[in-house]
């Protein structure tokens, strides 16, 4: 059977399983509708191509992460993943007005940027949500630990006289929990930065 | 100071649909991606 004749929602269950041509036949069947919808609300080429590109990596992550609803159509859930995503980029230009630079003159040669980008921080908010919920999965009495040295920041003297044990054991408490951290990353090949 | 900041006037262009250079960019990063179920929680890990 030729791949254009296929059904969306036949093509959307060939790329849950696997198969990632499927997701290149839904882009290419359906790619003139979003980005015209899309460049109708904004009025300008690069923002429409971001958001386009926004659209799919959020269609993508959703696919494959298995939390695409079957009971509803392709094409308008991903027509209201878009309509979404305009809304959001009104939303941010009203707080930060647009500036366009001129070709003598662009403002960035003249501020600098000392904090983090926003994709900086949220990588790094997004690690720490991870090791978080990954501490979770210890054994208590080592997740007791790690939480006093690392979060409260407490001696190994402090954490083997609240928790009524010996320096050396809250030390090997802390040791074992840090193996087992690493080993559950390892196992599952859990990448916690970007770099 | 304020007249630094300007709308942006809408382009007179129709729109061609989107560049294959997108198109090429969400192929991979899909095929980049790798979604790890751990008890239940869900990583992502992007592997080139």
């Amino acid at each position: 059977m030729r791949m254009e004749n296929v059904q969306d929602a036949v093509l959307v269950r060939q790329y849950i399983e696997g198969k990632e041509y499927a997701l290149e036949v839904l882009i290419n069947r359906h790619k003139q509708k979003i980005y015209s919808f899309i460049f109708s609300k904004v009025m300008d080429k690069d923002i429409t191509e971001d958001v386009f590109q926004d659209t799919f990596i959020k269609v993508i992550r959703t696919l494959k992460k298995g939390k695409y609803n079957e009971e509803g159509k392709f094409l308008p859930w991903v027509m209201r993943i878009a309509h979404n995503l305009v809304i959001d980029h009104f939303r941010k230009n009203k707080r930060m007005p647009k500036f366009q630079s001129r070709n003598d003159f662009d403002i960035f040669d003249v501020i600098s940027n000392g904090a983090d980008s926003t994709e900086t921080e949220m990588i790094l908010s997004q690690v720490h949500a991870d090791v978080k919920r990954l501490v979770e999965e210890l054994p208590e009495d080592q997740k007791q630990v790690l939480k006093m040295r690392i979060y409260k920041e407490m001696s190994f003297k402090e954490i083997a006289e609240q928790t009524e044990v010996s320096i050396n054991t809250a030390l090997g408490r802390m040791r074992y929990a840090l193996i087992n951290l690493r080993k559950i990353i390892e196992q599952h090949n859990i990448i916690l930065t970007d770099n | 100071m304020a007249k630094l900041y300007n709308e942006s006037l809408p382009e007179q262009v129709k729109p061609t649909g989107p560049s294959k250079e997108t198109i090429k960019f969400l192929l991979n990063f899909s095929k980049s991606l790798h979604i790890t179920k751990y008890n239940k929680m869900t990583f992502e890990a992007s592997k080139n």
